[in-house]
C-alpha cells in the first residue's frame, strides 16, 4: 500500500481557489478571453468542438481507489457519465461546463488530485511503465523518480513558459513499455556497478515532425536526475526556437543544433545547477521510495486459477491475453481494455469506474493505474482471485480478450471531439474493430499495433502503429492515409507513408486486404505482423493495399 | 476553422462560436444567439458580415472564438457546407450527445441569449 495523495493538498486547493477566481473575473468582463485563456489552459481546460474539455492529471498513470471514485463523481456530476483514457495517462472529460469546472476542481482537490499542466507550454504528466513496481523485468520500480520529477516541475518558475509543451517517460523494464524514443526526455532505468541510474534520450516526438529520440548520455546516477533534467530543459528553455510554433518542439532544436552542441550545453548547464543541489532532492527521493514499497503480496496456492483455466475456455483465452508476467510468484498484471465491440477506445463510464475502484480493494492491493494505450491496469492481483475478478469483469462488459491485439486499436478523440482535428478516428477504430471480429481473424493475426490519428499532431501515436492511420480533409472530404512498419516498443520506429490516403468507407477494405496478405506471407504464427514488415520490406504490403496500381 | 472564401450569394455564410459560460455551439441570429444552426442568419454581403463579426467579438462576456463559416441556404435554414461544420451542428458520432440530442428532446433554448 501507497500515499498515493502528494504532500502538497493545500496548494492544490490554493491553485483550484485561484482559479475559482479567475472564472469570475472572465464571467464579469474583468478578464478578457485573450487573458483568461492562458489561465484556463494552465488548468488543463480546453475549447474543443462541441464543449470545454477538462483533462485530469493522473502522475505517472497511478490512480487510487478513491481517487477513481472522484472521477466516476465528476463524470456523472458535471459531464455526460463518461470520461476518456488519454495517451499520457490522463483522463479528458468532454462536456464541462465552464461554470462548473471550479467544482470539479474542488472536487479533485478533495482527494489530491487537480489538472495542473496537463496543458500549455510547461513540463507535461510524467508518464511511466503502467506495470511499475510490479513488472517481472523490471530494474526497479521507476514511480519514486516519477514522482520526484513531478513534485520538482509541478509550477516550476523557470519552466512555464517553455518554448513548447515537454513530456518526460521513464522506463524500467528490460523491455520499454513507457515509449521513451518518442519523449521529449527518455529516461531507461538501469543499473551501473549494482547502482541505480538512467539512459538518458533527448529529441523524441511525434506529431508533424516525426522523430525517435538520441542517447545524450549512457548513464546518468539516480542522484544527478533532477540537476540533469533541469538542464536540459533549461538548455532548451534559451535555445529552443520561439519564432515558429511547428519547430518549437526540443526535437527540432535537437535537429538543428546536432546532439554534440546540445550535449556539450548540457553539460556545462548540468556543471552550475548540480551545486545548487544541497540534498533536498535526495532526501525526497528516499521518501517516495519509502511511499511506493510494495504491498504485502501474499503466498497462497494457484490451484483455484489453474483449475478454472482449465475448465472455462473464455476465461483460458483472456489470461492468455490479458494478463502480464509479474514479479512475484503466483501473482500477475492484469490488463482491463476498454477496447470492447462497440466501445469507443478509452472511453470508461462512471459505472465502470467504480467496478475498478471496487475490484482493486478486494483483489488488486488497492492500486490501479491507467495505461498509455487507454487501457487499465490492476497490477497486482493473485492468480487464485483471477477467476472471480475475472466474473465480475465479465458482468460489467470488461473482460474482453484483446490486449494487443488487432481491435486494441489507440485512437484520438479525432473530429468527433478535437478542434484540432481534420477528420474523425473514432468510427474507423470502431470500424476496423468490429470488422475483424465478424470475419474471426483477430486471434489468428495475433499481435498488432493499430494506431489511429485525426490530425498530424499524431495524439493516436499513428507513426508508432504495426499500422498507422491518419487522418486528414482531402478536398472537404475525410481521408485516411496509412503508415507501415512503426513500433512503440520492441525496436522503436517509425511508420512509413505507404502511399496515396483512403476514403473513410474504403480503410477496412484496405486493411483486411494488408492483413490477409500478412496471413499468406507469415512464416509461421509467432511471426507478428511488424516481424514480417521487417523481413520483408514494405512491398507485398504495399502491393495488398493498392493492388491495382501493383498490376499496373 | 474554415478555409477562407469570398462571401457573396452564391456563397452565403454564417457566423458561430461558443456559449462562454456553457462551452456548446451557438449562432448568430436576428436576435442574439441560438444553440441551433437552423436559426442563424444568414450573411450574403461581406461589409455586413464583417461588421456583425465586429459585433460578435464585442460580445466576449456572451461568446468565445467567433468566426465566419461558408454555409449553404436549405429548406430548414442554412445549413454546412463542410463535415467540421456539420459536426459542429449535429455532435458526436460515438455518442447520440450534443446538438443532435437536445434537437431530438426538443429542449428549450438554453443558449438563447
Amino acid at each position: 500500500m501507497f500515499d498515493v495523495r502528494p504532500v502538497e493538498t493545500d496548494y492544490v486547493r490554493h491553485r483550484a481557489t485561484q482559479f475559482r477566481a479567475q472564472v469570475e473575473r472572465r464571467l464579469d468582463g474583468s478578464l478578457t478571453e485573450d487573458e483568461f485563456k492562458p489561465l484556463r489552459l494552465m488548468n488543463g481546460v480546453y475549447l474543443q468542438l462541441h464543449a470545454y474539455m477538462l483533462r485530469v492529471a493522473i502522475p505517472y498513470g497511478t490512480i487510487s481507489p478513491d481517487q477513481m471514485r472522484t472521477l466516476a463523481l465528476l463524470a456523472e456530476k458535471w459531464d455526460k457519465g463518461y470520461g476518456h483514457w488519454t495517451t499520457r495517462q490522463n483522463i479528458q472529460f468532454n462536456w464541462p461546463k465552464l461554470v462548473d469546472i471550479p467544482d470539479m476542481l474542488d472536487a479533485l482537490a478533495d482527494v489530491g488530485m487537480h489538472a495542473i499542466q496537463t496543458s500549455g507550454n510547461t513540463i507535461r504528466n510524467v508518464t511511466t511503465d503502467a506495470f511499475a513496481g510490479a513488472a517481472f523485468d523490471e530494474v526497479a520500480d521507476p514511480r519514486p523518480y516519477a514522482e520526484l520529477l513531478r513534485s520538482w516541475s509541478t509550477d516550476h518558475a523557470e519552466f512555464q513558459f517553455l518554448p513548447r509543451k515537454f513530456k518526460i517517460a521513464i522506463s524500467s523494464g528490460q523491455k520499454d513499455r513507457a515509449v521513451i524514443a518518442s519523449h521529449d526526455i527518455g529516461l531507461r532505468l538501469t543499473e551501473r556497478d549494482g547502482k541505480p541510474g538512467f539512459e538518458v534520450w533527448i529529441g523524441g516526438g511525434l506529431g508533424r515532425t516525426p522523430l525517435l529520440g538520441q542517447v545524450v548520455r549512457d548513464f546518468l546516477p539516480e542522484e544527478d536526475l533532477l540537476p540533469y533534467v533541469e538542464a536540459i530543459i533549461a538548455t532548451y528553455n534559451l535555445s529552443g526556437r520561439r519564432d515558429n510554433k511547428y519547430k518549437a518542439r526540443v526535437k527540432i532544436t535537437v535537429l538543428e543544433r546536432g546532439l554534440e552542441t546540445m550535449r556539450a550545453e548540457i553539460e556545462e548547464e548540468f556543471k552550475a545547477r548540480r551545486r545548487d543541489f544541497h540534498g533536498a532532492d535526495r532526501e525526497a527521493l528516499s521518501i517516495f521510495k519509502d511511499r511506493f514499497r510494495a504491498p504485502s503480496f501474499r503466498n497462497a496456492p494457484t490451484d483455484a486459477y489453474d483449475a478454472e483455466r482449465a475448465a472455462n475456455a473464455p476465461f483460458r483465452s483472456w489470461t492468455d491475453t490479458n494478463l502480464h508476467p509479474h514479479r512475484v510468484d503466483g501473482y500477475a498484471s492484469v490488463i482491463v481494455t476498454f477496447k470492447a465491440p462497440g466501445q469507443t477506445p478509452g472511453d470508461a463510464s462512471a459505472q465502470q469506474m467504480r467496478l475498478l475502484a471496487d475490484l482493486a480493494e478486494r483483489y488488486g492491493h488497492h492500486d490501479l493505474r491507467v495505461m498509455h494505450d487507454q487501457n487499465v491496469a490492476l497490477p497486482h492481483v493473485h492468480k487464485s482471485d483471477l477467476p472471480a475478478l475475472y466474473a465480475e469483469l465479465k458482468a460489467a462488459g470488461l473482460a474482453t480478450a484483446n490486449a494487443g491485439l488487432t481491435s486494441d486499436i489507440i485512437a484520438c478523440p479525432g473530429m468527433d471531439y478535437c478542434a484540432l482535428a481534420t477528420a474523425r478516428s473514432i468510427p474507423i477504430a470502431e470500424e476496423i474493430a468490429d470488422h475483424f471480429r465478424a470475419v474471426g481473424l483477430e486471434e489468428e493475426i495475433g499481435n498488432l499495433n493499430i494506431r489511429i490519428s485525426g490530425c498530424i499532431n499524431a495524439c493516436g501515436h499513428h507513426h508508432l502503429g504495426h499500422i498507422g492511420i491518419l487522418g486528414l480533409d482531402r478536398a472537404g472530404v475525410e481521408n485516411y492515409q496509412i503508415t507501415l512498419g512503426g513500433d512503440a516498443y520492441d525496436i522503436p520506429a517509425i511508420g512509413e507513408r505507404a502511399g496515396a490516403g483512403f476514403p473513410a468507407e474504403e480503410v477496412v477494405p484496405a486493411i483486411d486486404r494488408l492483413l490477409r496478405a500478412y496471413l499468406e506471407v507469415r512464416q509461421d504464427a509467432t511471426e507478428r505482423f511488424i516481424d514480417a514488415y521487417r523481413r520483408l520490406g514494405p512491398a507485398p504490403f504495399k502491393a495488398a493495399l493498392y493492388p491495382v496500381a501493383a498490376d499496373a | 476553422m474554415s478555409k477562407a472564401f469570398t462571401l457573396s450569394a452564391a456563397r452565403p455564410g454564417v457566423i458561430t462560436a461558443n456559449d462562454l459560460r456553457q462551452g456548446h455551439n451557438v449562432w448568430m441570429c436576428d436576435d442574439g444567439w441560438t444553440a441551433d444552426p437552423r436559426r442563424a442568419t444568414i450573411f450574403e454581403d461581406e461589409a455586413i458580415a464583417e461588421l456583425a463579426l465586429l459585433k460578435a467579438i464585442g460580445q466576449a462576456d456572451l461568446v468565445v472564438g467567433p468566426y465566419l463559416v461558408e454555409a449553404r441556404r436549405g429548406p430548414n435554414g442554412p445549413e454546412p457546407t463542410h463535415f467540421r461544420e456539420a459536426f459542429r451542428q449535429r455532435g458526436p458520432s460515438n455518442y447520440f450527445h450534443g446538438i443532435q440530442a437536445d434537437q431530438a428532446q426538443d429542449i428549450p433554448e438554453t443558449a438563447h441569449v
